[in-house]
């Protein structure tokens, strides 16, 4: 470059030719970017959807087995009515006493309902998972997530005083109402719930609630 | 006085930094995001705290629409080169005495999304342009008498035992169409599930529990 500008100077009264730089105009390439970026937004979903685990009970093989018996203190029937209506009751049927059922208490999807019924019956449970995620959170535990996980779990299985959630679906719940309810339990650090097929007598029950007449599922 | 001359021209703006930030954005975009497959029905999918992502492979997907239809999808698995669904493929044919060439059983291996057809309209389905397929799309058949799912479900977890099952169904689904799925898979002894969600933050303060 040096030397290119010296030989100039040498030729100082020679006219020289203006230098032009080249000037490339980028504004087709620009729209051509936006075309693309545009085209790629709208074609690619950038957030995965997430997944939900659930584990249900294996089938029982031998229909004659009795089903492992649970104490009635601590259950709690959750019952999917139609309509995203949601009904419970406490404690289990007695098969002799079909005639008069337990009254079912209707709740609803929100915070102060089913939420908190499940947070209260689940409170010692709950408080004990919330304060030690408060203090992994504060740096007071050093802890990694995974260990996080597995101390959650282990209190979960040595919890014993926490209810036992029965969660049934009624032939007209849809499947959002069945999300909605696990995702509840897992919100509340239920310890233990399961899915189980509703009995006839449930059905019954949501029916009368509901205020219909039960010929369709008596059969 | 002399006249002001104001420039003719019209000011020129130098658009390359423009043209770099957007290269920019382009190869994040194209690095970051997947593709999104079609869907032959349109779900909308419940929210949930859940933050698992998807699993990339190793999972058979149950697509249900809003009426009940079930839609199935498995992948290859880790590799392509497993080739899973064309083994899968091999198996169902064999089992229902259909015949696919291999020109069919590549179209299936590499088809992207969940397919709803009964395994006898299978041939024809592929061998459909797009636009037809469409409306061949009914579900597959679950009852007792025909229990081409459960098939599915066998084939798939015999030649890929890691798989597993992801039900992505839509909120507004009536709950016996679910139950219907999941008592099959609880049939064929598929007791983990995944349920598809979207995220939703919740989060619950340490006094609403002490009250």
């Amino acid at each position: 470059m040096a030397e290119i500008v010296q030989a100039e100077k040498g030729g100082g009264n020679k006219k020289r030719a203006k230098k032009i730089l080249p000037h490339m105009d980028m504004t087709p390439m620009v729209d051509l970017m936006m075309l693309l970026i545009t085209f790629f937004m709208l074609t690619t979903s950038l957030s995965k959807s997430k997944v939900m685990e659930i584990t249900l009970p294996e089938k029982l093989k031998d229909e004659s087995a009795a089903p492992p018996k649970i104490s009635a203190s601590r259950t709690l029937n959750i019952l999917l009515g139609p309509d995203d209506r949601i009904f419970w009751y406490p404690g289990g049927v007695d098969a002799e006493d079909y005639d008069n059922l337990p009254p079912v208490t209707e709740t609803d999807y929100s915070a102060e309902g089913i939420r908190a019924l499940l947070l209260d019956r689940n409170r010692f449970l709950a408080r004990k998972i919330n304060e030690f995620e408060q203090q992994v959170l504060e740096g007071k535990i050093r802890i990694s997530r995974d260990s996080l996980q597995k101390a959650t779990s282990q209190m979960k299985t040595d919890d014993d005083t926490g209810p036992i959630v029965l969660i049934k679906a009624h032939d007209e719940a849809n499947y959002g109402n069945f999300v909605d309810i696990l995702d509840e339990m897992n919100i509340c650090g239920i310890a233990r719930y399961t899915f189980m097929d509703i009995a006839w007598y449930e059905t019954q029950m949501v029916n009368n609630a509901v205020g219909r007449t039960t010929t369709a599922s008596a059969n | 006085m002399p006249k002001i001359k104001l420039p003719t021209k019209s000011p020129r703006i130098d658009m390359t930094p423009m043209v770099d930030t957007f290269c920019v954005i382009l190869i994040f975009l194209l690095l970051t995001s997947q593709m999104r497959q079609p869907e032959p029905v349109n779900v909308d999918m419940p929210f949930s705290i859940s933050e698992t992502p998807i699993p990339d492979f190793n999972s058979m997907t149950f697509l249900i629409g809003d009426e009940g239809e079930v839609f199935f999808n498995v992948d290859n698995g880790e590799d392509t080169a497993f080739q899973f669904r064309r083994k899968i493929l091999d198996a169902m044919a064999e089992q229902y005495e259909i015949e696919f060439n291999n020109q069919e059983k590549d179209l299936f291996e590499r088809y992207p999304s969940p397919i709803g057809v009964p395994i006898q309209q299978l041939k024809d389905f592929l061998n459909a342009d797009a636009s037809a397929r469409k409306g061949m799309e009914t579900g597959i058949p679950l009852d007792s008498t025909d229990n081409q799912l459960a098939m599915w479900i066998l084939f798939s977890r015999q030649e890929n035992p890691n798989v597993r099952a992801t039900i992505k169904a839509d909120s507004n689904t009536e709950f016996p169409a679910i139950k219907k799925v999941l008592e099959i898979l609880q049939d064929n002894r598929v007791n983990r599930f995944n349920l598809v969600t979207s995220l939703e933050a919740v989060r619950i303060n340490l006094d609403e529990i002490q009250q």
